[in-house]
């Protein structure tokens, strides 16, 4: 082997080297400089970043006897996480600080999942994916429980993770099978070998990709085993929600995209009946489910759900043009997604979580600038051009129909108008309604800041989108 | 440079006038000096972008055929999407509509709006700049992304200076429109994958069959009958018209509405001409029903606004009614003057509904009812504003010497050609309009003041007179001279005429 090969791998062990320093560091600063903590998590995020940039590879790169895979799907999702990790550590400090939970941990655990979901999106073997899908999952157990004295996310914790471990089983039980059909748990011998005998393509192998896709709809939320979400969501501490919400998101369709296009490709016509029942329910569910909600997180819950299937019925088309709009779908739903708990961040004081919806009536009153950007948040999610949300629907409406399938592409866009019904029911409170709660916004300056960047972005992307979907065709053309 | 741009500057000033005055903001500042400052630089920007409109109107070639002022940027390459601008005959005049009511609804907002009046103009502004663009782009795309964005801004004018039932009439208003939208999104993208970009010529000239073309026109019809709005699905209008502050009526009724019509001519006529050609029997009696029911209907209102608003669905009936006759008239007597009509129609319309929601407003700043029976005598009292109402309404009947008569009358005309039975229905009007306009006109400006507030009524101040005389004189304007009008239009349409005229099977 050549070590050279190695440096494909470099984002992965800088991240871990940074991270053991971040840990011992962590050991000495008291609860008082706990923002240490923060700046040191904030330094490493960006040296990974810079490594990641500068280890982009020219071409694919498969290292450690096959089991992982350095190239472009996996650079971009690499630098996204990256960016969506450290988007939810800067709308956490404040928060933490403020609620008396600012622990080291919240950044540590941040770090871990970030490398697990590393790991993900250059996973070429089965092992490889399930190890990095254990190491963000165990993160983000321990993260929803990280305020040990707060019940409800206590409970969700636990919610979480037997409804996980139960995943990850299934998953884990389909890697046998394929293994033990295929003989291989790495993506391209998984591919060749069908490939080579088409006789593989039979029931047992059905059997072992079933369990696969109950694991990857658990980990996307889509239903029917979308349970756990909408609890953990309203559960966990806004911070932790905003985390999960965001980053985890690319490793999942990682995980759909690696499992399903690089190794089980051949059997398209078997999984995509099952990704397209999935996707309608969980378009349907999320979207009539999220109607009835008052807990703003809640609501937000449902509605990922919704947009889940949307990024599962662009791999639903098995076509490069289905994965790229399910890819800029994910990264452009995610940006939405942040800035949305980002503005509920903001919104909560000392004690006081905006969590229901009538906690942001008269926003526009209390706060133009904010409601604003949570205007176009949620004009984005709804779909409502010229905010990017438009043009994610845009690219997976374009792949179905040019699939096929007219009839799935009229559901979506008719599951989009009952979706924009609750995205508007938050501008109705915020700029409908009389302000019952006159306090002033505490957000400190650069968090106010990074939240303008975060929301404008929504627009900004949508009057040229151009370039983002070129590179999303680009590393899946 | 300018030349060049100027469709470019006339969507993005509103625009981005708007944008800055959001960005100054209200603060919670209620000093009347900063009101005072953003209304002047909401009327300056208004007034700037109807000068450029003006030079457009001078720049504008009456008889070239194709499209004018024409940009053409890449936008997204890997959808072959283009910022795609340009108008021809069909199109400039309704630019020169809106960018001519906005600052009158400006000024009409001047006193009336006290509450957030920075949010209150930026909404209005940079409403302006994308109706402005629905009506130059030439890329599917791009018009999708002005129409739907539309409907941003007049969700919150609904919805922030409404009246009691604002939240029920302003979701009803959005969630219809877009309901009716998304589905021509399908279309659209069917029709990229179909010919390989969104440009609308591209769309014009791709083979299409017919039970494509029927799909694709019911898509199109859900998008542009709930603009029209056409019966049945006009019951947003009403309501949306009701709890509207004046402002919001104006630009709803003058020129939204006229999107729908416009859709159907720049879209559904020349990209699916054979399915227009299969359901235009449909469409007829849609817009049949329309002018008479709707008719009846208006008779019945008891509200001044509502009253208005159904006569608008009546008069918009018209239009509809014009453009599908076209296959019911032999070419050679004259195809072209039911589309002519139908054209004027909506110009014609924006001017006197708008007139008519700015009467009704200037009513209801004074007295805040709508209700015909709080009112009686206003003559009495408010002499000039009388004559423009007397005016306006006239007009709203179809009066000749003012617009109103104009299209309508050809729209007839060209009804006598296709059927007699269409003909009496659509002549109907001139007797139901005449009777629920002056009727309503009768109640409330003539007789016996009837009440202490009517008789405490002050005249027009001199802002509302300007607004008021601007629009009176454009009323009579096209009705006794409609002859640029036309003649701006008619290569255009004859264009029109010939591209339907051929088959896409």
């Amino acid at each position: 082997m050549n070590y050279m090969d190695l440096i494909s791998a470099a984002p992965e062990m800088t991240l871990l080297g940074l991270i053991c320093v971040v840990l011992i560091a962590d050991l000495f600063i008291d609860d008082e400089h706990r923002v240490y903590t923060f700046w040191l998590s904030m330094a490493s995020l960006i040296v990974t970043a810079a490594v990641i940039y500068a280890t982009a590879p020219v071409s694919r790169v498969v290292l450690f006897d096959g089991s992982y895979v350095s190239d472009g799907l996996s650079q971009v999702l690499k630098l996204g996480s990256v960016i969506f990790v450290g988007l939810a550590f800067f709308y956490a400090r404040d928060y933490l600080r403020v609620n008396e939970i600012h622990k080291g941990e919240y950044y540590l655990l941040g770090l871990f999942g970030l490398l697990g979901m590393m790991i993900m999106t250059s996973a070429n073997s089965l092992l490889t994916m399930y190890l990095g899908l254990e190491t963000l999952a165990l993160s983000l157990y321990a993260l929803v429980a990280i305020d040990r004295n707060n019940v409800t996310a206590a409970e969700s914790a636990m919610k979480y993770f037997v409804l996980g471990a139960i995943a990850s089983g299934c998953l884990l039980y389909g890697i046998s099978w394929v293994y033990g059909v295929t003989g291989s748990l790495q993506f391209h011998e998984i591919a060749a070998a069908i490939t080579a005998d088409p006789s593989l393509n039979n029931l047992p192998l059905w059997f072992g990709l079933t369990f696969l896709i109950v694991g990857i709809a658990f980990k996307f939320g889509g239903v029917p085993f979308h349970m756990w979400l909408p609890d953990v969501y309203q559960g966990a501490r806004t911070p932790v929600t905003l985390y999960l919400a965001s980053a985890p998101k690319l490793a999942a369709l990682a995980l759909a995209l690696r499992i399903l296009v690089d190794g089980l490709g051949g059997l398209h016509e078997t999984w995509s009946s099952m990704i397209m029942v999935v996707a309608v329910l969980s378009l349907l569910v999320g979207n009539i489910v999220a109607i009835a909600q008052t807990n703003i997180k809640r609501m937000l819950g449902y509605s990922t759900i919704g947009h889940v299937g949307f990024i599962l019925l662009g791999i639903f088309c098995g076509t490069g043009e289905g994965d790229a709009a399910a890819l800029f779908y994910t990264l452009t739903y995610v940006v939405a997604a942040a800035g949305s708990f980002g503005v509920i961040i903001v919104l909560s004081r000392r004690g006081y979580e905006a969590e229901n919806l009538t906690d942001f009536n008269g926003l526009n009153a209390r706060s133009p600038w904010v409601a604003l950007l949570m205007m176009f948040l949620m004009f984005s999610m709804a779909g409502v051009p010229p905010f990017v949300g438009f043009f994610g629907k845009l690219n997976v409406i374009s792949a179905v129909l040019s699939a096929g399938y007219p009839g799935l592409a009229v559901l979506m866009v008719l599951a989009s108008v009952v979706g924009a019904y609750y995205y508007l029911k938050v501008i109705w409170y915020m700029y409908f309604e009389e302000a019952e709660d006159k306090a002033i916004l505490q957000a400190s300056t650069d968090t106010r800041f990074v939240l303008s960047l975060n929301a404008l972005a929504v627009l900004a992307l949508g009057i040229v989108p151009g370039w983002l979907m070129a590179l999303c065709i680009q590393v899946l053309g | 440079m300018l030349m060049t741009n100027l469709l470019s500057t006339l969507v993005w000033l509103p625009i981005i006038g708007g944008a800055a005055l959001l960005a100054i903001g209200d603060n919670g500042d209620a000093r009347a000096s900063r009101t005072a400052f953003m209304r002047i630089v909401a009327l300056a920007v208004t007034l700037l972008t109807f000068a450029l409109s003006i030079i457009l109107y001078a720049a504008f070639d009456n008889a070239a055929t194709g499209m004018q002022f024409v940009e053409r940027v890449a936008w997204i390459e890997s959808l072959q999407v283009f910022y795609y601008l340009g108008v021809d005959g069909i199109s400039a005049p309704l630019i020169l509509l809106t960018t001519f009511i906005t600052p009158l609804v400006v000024i009409a907002g001047w006193d009336s709006i006290k509450d957030r009046p920075a949010q209150y103009f930026a909404a209005f502004l940079i409403l302006e700049g994308l109706m402005i663009g629905v009506f130059s782009a030439l890329d599917g795309l791009l018009f999708y992304v002005f129409w739907e964005a539309m409907l941003i801004p007049m969700f919150l004018i609904i919805g922030v200076w409404g009246g009691e039932r604002r939240v029920y009439a302003t979701l009803k208003f959005f969630l219809y429109t877009f309901l009716g939208s998304v589905l021509m999104l399908v279309a659209f993208i069917y029709l990229y994958l179909q010919s390989g970009s969104f440009d609308l010529f591209g769309f014009m000239n791709v083979p299409l069959e017919l039970s494509v073309q029927k799909y694709i026109f019911i898509a199109f019809l859900l998008a542009f009958a709930v603009k029209v709005p056409m019966w049945p699905v006009h019951t947003w209008l009403p309501d949306a018209h009701v709890e509207a502050p004046t402002g919001g009526s104006v630009i709803l009724a003058a020129i939204m509405l006229k999107m729908g019509g416009y859709g159907f001519v720049r879209l559904s006529l020349p990209i699916v001409p054979d399915g227009s050609e299969y359901f235009s029997g449909l469409m007829i009696a849609l817009s049949l029903i329309a002018v008479v029911y709707i008719g009846f209907v208006a008779l019945m209102q008891t509200d001044m606004k509502k009253l208005i608003a159904y006569s608008s669905i009546a008069h918009m009936g018209f239009v509809t009614l014009g453009m599908f006759l076209l296959w019911h008239i032999a070419a050679e007597t004259g195809a072209g003057l039911g589309m002519t009509g139908a054209m004027v129609q909506m110009i014609s319309h924006g001017l006197i509904s708008g007139a008519m929601f700015l009467c009704v407003g200037v009513l209801y700043d004074r007295v805040h009812s709508r209700e015909i029976a709080d009112y009686g005598g206003v003559a009495n009292t408010m002499p000039v504003f009388a004559a423009f109402m007397v005016l306006f309404s006239m007009a709203n009947a179809g009066l000749p010497g003012t617009s109103g008569f104009v299209g309508e009358f050809m729209v007839i005309i060209a009804s006598f050609k296709a059927n007699f039975w269409y003909a009496f229905l659509a002549a109907s009007t001139l007797v139901l309009g005449a009777a629920y306009t002056l009727w309503m006109v009768k109640r409330v400006v003539y007789g016996e003041v009837a009440n202490d507030q009517v008789a405490e009524l002050q005249d027009l101040n001199s802002r509302e007179f300007i607004v008021l005389a601007m629009l009176a004189i454009s009323v009579l304007l096209v009705g006794l001279w409609p002859a640029p009008l036309v003649d701006m239009m008619n290569v255009s349409i004859e264009l029109l005429i010939e591209q339907v005229g051929q088959t896409k099977l």
